[in-house]
Formats: C-alpha cells, structure tokens, sequence
C-alpha cells in the first residue's frame, strides 16, 4: 500500500509539470495580442505597451521565449508564488478568496446529492418496477437532460424572483441559506447520476448468494438492507460522489456565473474571457493538483472499502 | 493621437466578464437591504487610480471619490466644480484657480500641487497608466516617454500659488476646459505617494479623493466596494449617506436581483432582457441619452469602396429604424449623422440623402457607381453584434441584389490587426464612446489623416483642415462652425456609414427614486435618493 501511494506520487509530479506545460502553452501560444487583449478595444499607447512587455516577459518571442516564461513561472510557482494576474492582483489572494465559498458550494452539492440521490436510488432498487421507480427514471432523465446553463437560470427565475423562496443570488459571503439553491442546481447532475447508480447497484445486490443466504437462515428483510445490501451496493457510489468532489471543486463556472458566486470557477471564467493567461494557468495549476489528490483518494478508498482490492 | 474608448458597446459584454462574482446581499434577504445603503451594480474594476481608469466601473466608483474640476450641465456645457475658474487668453496657456474649502478625506487640504503632482504621475511613461495619453496636449508631455524618459515632470505644468495652477498645451485647444471633466484629471494627495513620483501599493486599495463620498474599509475584491459620505465636502451634498458598489460578474445576476429589489441600481440591463424588462420593472425601467455611435465603417483604400457614391448607395439601402426597433427593441436609436446628438453643435440628418432609406435609389445608384458584386460585413464575434450584422445582412441582399455575407472575427482586436494590415475584410463595424462632449472627440480621432482610429485609410485635407482650425478657434461658437463644415465634408465622402447612437437602458428598485445616469453610463451619486 505504502509502495503504491509512493508510486503515485511521484507520477503526479510527472502529471503535474506534464498539464501545467500543457496549459502554459495553450495559454499563451493561441493568443493574438496579450497586450491589446488586456486593452479591450481601445487602441494601445507605445508607453503602455512597452510597460506591460517588460512585465510580463513578452519581449522574448519565440520557442526560447516561451521556455523562458514557463520555467520562470515554474520557479516561482514551486517557491509558492502564483504570479499576477495581468490586472495587477495577486493569484494567490484571488484563490485565497475563491476557495473557501467554492468548497461550501461543493459540499453542499454533494450533500444533496447523497442524501436525495442514493435515498431514493436505494428505495427505486428495492421496489423495482414500482411506480416510485418508474417516476424516478422520467425524473433523473429529465434533469440529466436539462443542461445547468438552463437549469440554472429556470431556478433562479421561479425560486428567486417570481416566488422569492431564496434570494436571487448568494454573493461573496453568502449565508447557508443563499446557497442552498445554487447548491442544488449544482448538485441534481451528481443526484441524477448516483441515484441511478445506486438503484442498479442494489438492485443487483438484491439478487446475489449471499442475500438469498441471509434470507434463508431467516434475517429480516431491514437488516439485510441495512447492513449486507447497502454496504456493498455503494462501492461504485463512493467512487464516483470521490471523483464528483474533486469536479465540483474545481468550480462551477456556470453555476457560480448564475447566482453571482465570486468562486474558483467563476474567476477561471473570468480569466479565460478576458484572456488573462496567469490567472488561467494559475487556477489550473492548483486544479490539477486538487483533482490528482482527489483520484488518489478515491482509488485507496475503493481498497478500503472492497478488501478484495489491493495495491501493491 | 487622442486615443478614445473605442468600446462601449461591443465592450459591454466584455466589461461584465471583467468582474467577478460577489455581492455581499443575496444572503439573508439582504445584508445590505438592512441598512440603508444603496447598492449599485458594478463590474469588477481593473484599477482604481484616476490616472490608470478607463472603463466605467473603476470610473464610476471614482465619481464618488472625486470632485472633477468641471462638469457638464443639461446642455453639456462644462461648468466648475472643484475649479473656480479655468481661463485662457489664448487657448494655450490655461490658468486653473481652485475653490478653496475643498480637502482630502485624509484631512489634507488640496492643493494645486495636487494635481500637477497627479497629473504628471499620469503622464510618466513607465509608471503604465492607462490614461496616459490623455496628457500629451501639456507641453513637455513628450519628454515623459520612452523606457528612459528625459524628465519626470512636464515642462508644462506649473503651480502659480497653493490654489493656482498654468497648464501650457503645446498648441492651441479650445476644449481644453471641457477636457477636464475626464477621470485622468482629477488630483491626488500626498498621502498617495511614497516618495515623489511613487504612489503607494496600497493607495488603489482605499483610495483617498476630495468628492463627495469617501472609501468605507477597503476595496474588497471580487465582492463590493463601500463608500460613505464625506461630511466636511463643500459642494453639493448628496442625499444618501452609504454607498455599495456590489461587484457581478454577470448582468443576469445583476438583472434577477433588480427585480426581486436585491440590488438598488442596474445600469445596464443584459441584452437578452430587454424585451421583457419594461414589463418586468415597470416604471423603474428607465432610459436616457448616452453617446456611444455605432457605425460601418469601409476600407477606403480598397477599391471595391473607393468610390463615394458605393458607400452612399449603400447606406441608403439599410433600413436603421426596422434594426433599431426589430433588434434593439428601441434601446438605441437610428443615427443619420456623424456626432452624437448629446452634443453642443449636434445637427440632425447631417448625412442628408444618403441617411434615407430609399431601396430603389440605392439600387439604381450602386449599379451606376459599379459596386462590388459581392459585399462582407465584418464584425467581432464576442461582442454581441451577429443579430444586427444579420438584418443588415438581409437588408443589403435585398435591396441591392448581390451577395452579401457577415463575416465574425473572435475578437475586436482580431478584427482591426486585420484591417491595419489591409487584408480584405469589407466593410467592418466600429463603435465610438466620447470620453468629454466635444465635436472634436468624435471627428478628429477617426477621420484625421493621422487619426488614432482612423483604421479605414480615410483622408481629406479639407477635412484635416477644417478639425484642426475648430480646435485652435478662438470661441466655441467658431469652434463649432469649423467642426460643422468639417461634418459636412463627412457626409459627402462618407467614409463610414452612421448606423445608431446608444441610450442608457437602466432599471433601479422600488427603495430608491431620482435615479440620473449620465452620458459615460455612470449613476449620478449625488441626485440618488431612498424612497421613503
């Protein structure tokens, strides 16, 4: 186990430094004019184009040029210092900011899906066929269906605006309160999908040996539920609410976009319209650390949680 | 060259992008709908020194702060504010007298040191000040350029006494004194620089201004910016004691919280809800002039449209007042002529004939001229142009009988690389906002041989004449005579086609009344008031 934890590791500083040059390089070659860009559509003054050349290395042209930017940036990223956006700001203190309303915003996502998604995804799976499952598969097929970027804006019109149950938008010190309802735009896609999970995890489990077992030697039927069927049905669950965590950290842009949320995904928006390359390169760099954390988590969960798995 | 905000509205979308997330409210039904202070939607502003501000939400944030040295009344005509008087017996030597009474938030008493010390910090090259070139009328603006520039101060600029200040322009301006109303202008206190010439990291953050409201805490990223009355100003007194400027990334968020009364001030409604907000708001759904100018503008050194009776004829071949209300929904408004109608010295229909829309004179007169047999529109793709471009696309086909295609470039920069390097784009859009209301910030930049945005090609010595005479002119009356002729020469070559001017469409909530936007989309913080 400790072999294979080492192992993967030392792959992610691979994965790391592999995406991250990735990035750097979409980043930065596909740009026409990181200067004008900056400027929007106003013309660019000589003075301020030669102040902004020297500041962010852009003097250097070429393949040369490009190395020398990326192993600068490099450098200070190990040393801890994610550079500046091109307006000035530090992107340490933007994510700073970004993180903790992203990661209540996730967990509050996850929690509806757990708590909706595999309830209900355990209830279709024991009652198969049942008019509660046949409701559920319309339901969770709808809403896999509806894209958030409709989704979204559909709740905040009826919930927030037409019937005022939740506040229209949370803001960047929103309550619980404001973020329930982005938190559950947020989380249905995660519901929809465990909850199908779950149901046909179960309701394979239902039909194995050892539940046929369990009911011969005369158990009642809640505690084979309970306890045999639901522990080994939510296996594949786990994985994917691990995986799923890892996803909705790494920001919502649409979601966050929505409801105004000043998260990780909404600056990586930003970034991204505004052609801000160090703010991009900056947020993906720490989202790929997060993600190759979160897979390595899932996969020593798995041998956890299934002793019929192991790593060496 | 001057250089203007070429945005505005192309840049619209881009400005909302800038911002980030935030509000503070939304939570609890309203953190800030608690107390009383009025919110104002805001994109996230890129900086918040006067000198390095150049789009609207930094600048409107600074009207707040800041006490300009002239303003523009209902005919917008500068009248002074923080000035006592600006005067010039020449038009090159101006003299500033300051009001005096007037005092930093800090308690500093202002100066005229103040803002030669300001203006100069502007003007220095390598300190990258967005507004940079807004100082190179001043003599000795040149030697402040370059990567090592010979001095530091403009030679220029010259404090007389505490409350005086002589500002010598290298030639003759006439708008000098309306010049001043713009953002770049105002001054800055000691407290602001670290050492002469250096301002402090920290400034941006809180800045310290002589308006009428000050910095409440700091700037909070992403989130608001809170200011507060400033008691001991001495101009007018506004009638709101606090002020939120809530940051949105999106105007759709922006535009949700309008409704549900979460947010006081919406300057500009999202595109895509203008033909519901009157309904939605009511009569909190408001309108006002602005002065942005949307035009199509030809490559005139291309010779499909060297000849002016092409791009007459097709000009006359688009219906402006089907577009303006089938897309716009009446948010702007057909534009017959070159400057906007804001303006002192603005004529309507100055295009004359070519302004109409007559399809079957278009037609007769494109096919005597020999027009291409195929027209492109060019346009950039992010700025939500395709709908108009579309119509305007239909409307050509149809009336002329020929081949007509939009074509989208990804961005506006794209968009005018291409045009500077003359690769055949065809006709191409262009929109204009004025930065202080004089004729000259329409015609000089894009018209002038040597005009910043002059990126058709276009040149008319008459014309180059007849802008630089109205600059040096003695009174704005023969100003405005020398600009007009200079119009008029305009209307006879048409090298751009004057599409639409812009309107302000803005929406506010039921807690507040009196809610005036200006001519820049920026809230009028002075007028603004609860409703009680």
């Amino acid at each position: 186990m400790f072999r294979y934890i080492l192992r993967r590791l030392l792959q992610m500083v691979l994965a790391f430094f592999g995406t991250t040059l990735i990035v750097y390089a979409l980043m930065f070659a596909g740009q026409g004019d990181p200067i004008q860009a900056l400027a929007g559509e106003r013309p660019v003054t000589e003075a301020q184009r030669a102040y902004l050349t020297e500041k962010y290395h852009l003097d250097a042209t070429g393949v040369g040029g490009f190395f020398y930017r990326y192993f600068d940036y490099v450098k200070s990223l190990l040393q801890g210092d994610l550079g500046q956006s091109l307006t000035g700001r530090q992107i340490g203190d933007i994510l700073q900011a970004a993180w903790p309303v992203t990661v209540k915003l996730a967990l509050i996502a996850l929690a509806v899906a757990i708590i909706f998604g595999v309830t209900a995804g355990v209830i279709a799976g024991i009652r198969r066929a049942s008019i509660f499952d046949n409701s559920t598969l319309v339901l969770t097929l709808l809403v896999l269906g509806i894209p958030t970027i409709v989704l979204a804006p559909l709740a905040q019109y009826f919930l927030g605006v037409r019937w005022q149950l939740f506040p229209p938008t949370a803001g960047s010190e929103p309550t619980f309160y404001a973020l329930l309802l982005p938190g559950i735009v947020l989380g249905s896609l995660s519901l929809a999908t465990a909850l199908r999970l779950t149901r046909t995890s179960v309701a394979e489990n239902l039909r194995a040996d050892y539940v046929r077992t369990a009911r011969s030697k005369g158990l009642v039927k809640r505690r084979i539920v309970t306890v045999h069927v639901l522990r080994n049905s939510l296996i594949p669950v786990v994985t994917f609410l691990g995986v799923e965590l890892g996803n909705l950290m790494s920001g919502a842009i649409i979601t966050e976009g929505v409801f105004n949320i000043p998260g990780v995904g909404f600056n990586l928006f930003r970034g991204i319209r505004t052609e801000d390359g160090p703010l991009v390169v900056g947020i993906v760099s720490v989202l790929v650390v997060v993600y190759l954390v979160s897979n390595l988590v899932v996969d020593v969960l798995y041998a956890v949680l299934d002793p019929r798995i192991r790593y060496e | 060259m001057r250089v203007r905000r070429l945005a505005a509205w192309t840049a619209l979308p881009l400005a909302v992008t800038l911002g980030l997330a935030a509000c503070g409210s939304g939570g609890d039904g309203g953190s800030s709908s608690g107390s009383s202070a009025v919110s104002i939607q805001i994109a996230e502003p890129k900086h918040l020194v006067p000198t390095n501000t150049t789009e609207t939400s930094g600048a409107q944030v600074l009207t707040g702060l800041f006490a300009p040295l002239v303003d523009y009344d209902a005919q917008n005509k500068p009248y002074e504010v923080a000035a006592d008087s600006v005067t010039s017996s020449d038009n090159k030597v101006w003299t500033v007298k300051l009001k005096d009474g007037y005092t930093f938030h800090n308690g500093e008493k202002v100066t005229a040191e103040d803002y030669v010390n300001a203006w100069n910090y502007g003007a220095y090259a390598p300190n990258g000040q967005d507004s940079n070139y807004f100082f190179e009328k001043i003599a000795g603006y040149a030697d402040l350029q370059g990567k090592a520039p010979k001095a530091k101060e403009m030679s220029g600029l010259k404090k007389v006494d505490d409350l005086t200040f002589q500002v010598t322009l290298s030639e003759p301006y006439i708008d000098f004194r309306t010049m001043l109303g713009y953002t770049a202008f105002y001054p800055m206190p000691d407290a602001a620089f670290s050492a002469p010439g250096v301002l402090k990291d920290s400034y941006e953050q809180a800045p310290i201004g002589q308006g009428p409201f000050k910095m409440k805490g700091t700037w909070q990223h992403d989130s608001k910016i809170e200011v507060e009355r400033y008691d001991a100003y001495p101009g007018e007194k506004p009638k709101v004691k606090d002020i939120e400027f809530r940051i949105y990334q999106q105007l759709t968020a922006a535009y949700a919280d309008v409704q549900a009364d979460n947010l006081d001030v919406l300057p500009t409604i999202p595109t895509e809800s203008l033909s519901t907000a009157p309904a939605d708001l009511g009569d909190r759904y408001k309108t006002s002039p602005m002065s942005s100018f949307q035009f199509l503008a030809f490559p005139t050194f291309d010779k499909d449209y060297s000849n002016p009776d092409v791009r007459k004829a097709i000009s006359m071949a688009i219906d402006r007042d089907e577009i303006t209300k089938s897309v716009f929904k009446g948010s702007q408004q057909s534009a017959r002529s070159f400057v906007s109608p804001v303006l002192p010295g603005y004529r309507d229909n100055t295009a004359g004939a070519a302004g109409e829309f007559n399809p079957t004179e278009a037609k007769k007169l494109y096919q005597a001229a020999g027009g291409p047999s195929k027209i492109v529109i060019s346009y950039n793709g992010d700025g939500g142009h395709k709908d108009w471009v579309d119509a305007t696309v239909n409307q050509l086909k149809a009336n002329l009988g020929v081949d007509v295609v939009g074509s989208a470039e990804p961005k506006f920069a794209d968009l005018l690389t291409k045009v500077e390097k003359k690769q055949p784009v065809g006709m191409f859009r262009m929109g204009w906002v004025m930065d202080y209301p004089t004729m000259e910030d329409y015609l000089g930049p894009l018209y002038s041989t040597n005009g910043s945005s002059n990126y058709y090609g276009y040149s008319n010595p008459e014309f180059d004449k007849l802008v630089k005479e109205g600059s040096a002119a003695k009174t704005q009356d023969e100003a405005i005579a020398k600009y007009q002729q200079a119009e008029d020469i305009l209307a006879k070559d048409m090298p751009v086609i004057p599409l639409r001017f812009g309107e302000n469409v803005f929406g506010h909530s039921s807690k507040v009344k009196n809610v005036e936007m200006d001519l820049f989309q920026r809230v009028n913080l002075v007028k603004i008031e609860a409703a009680s």
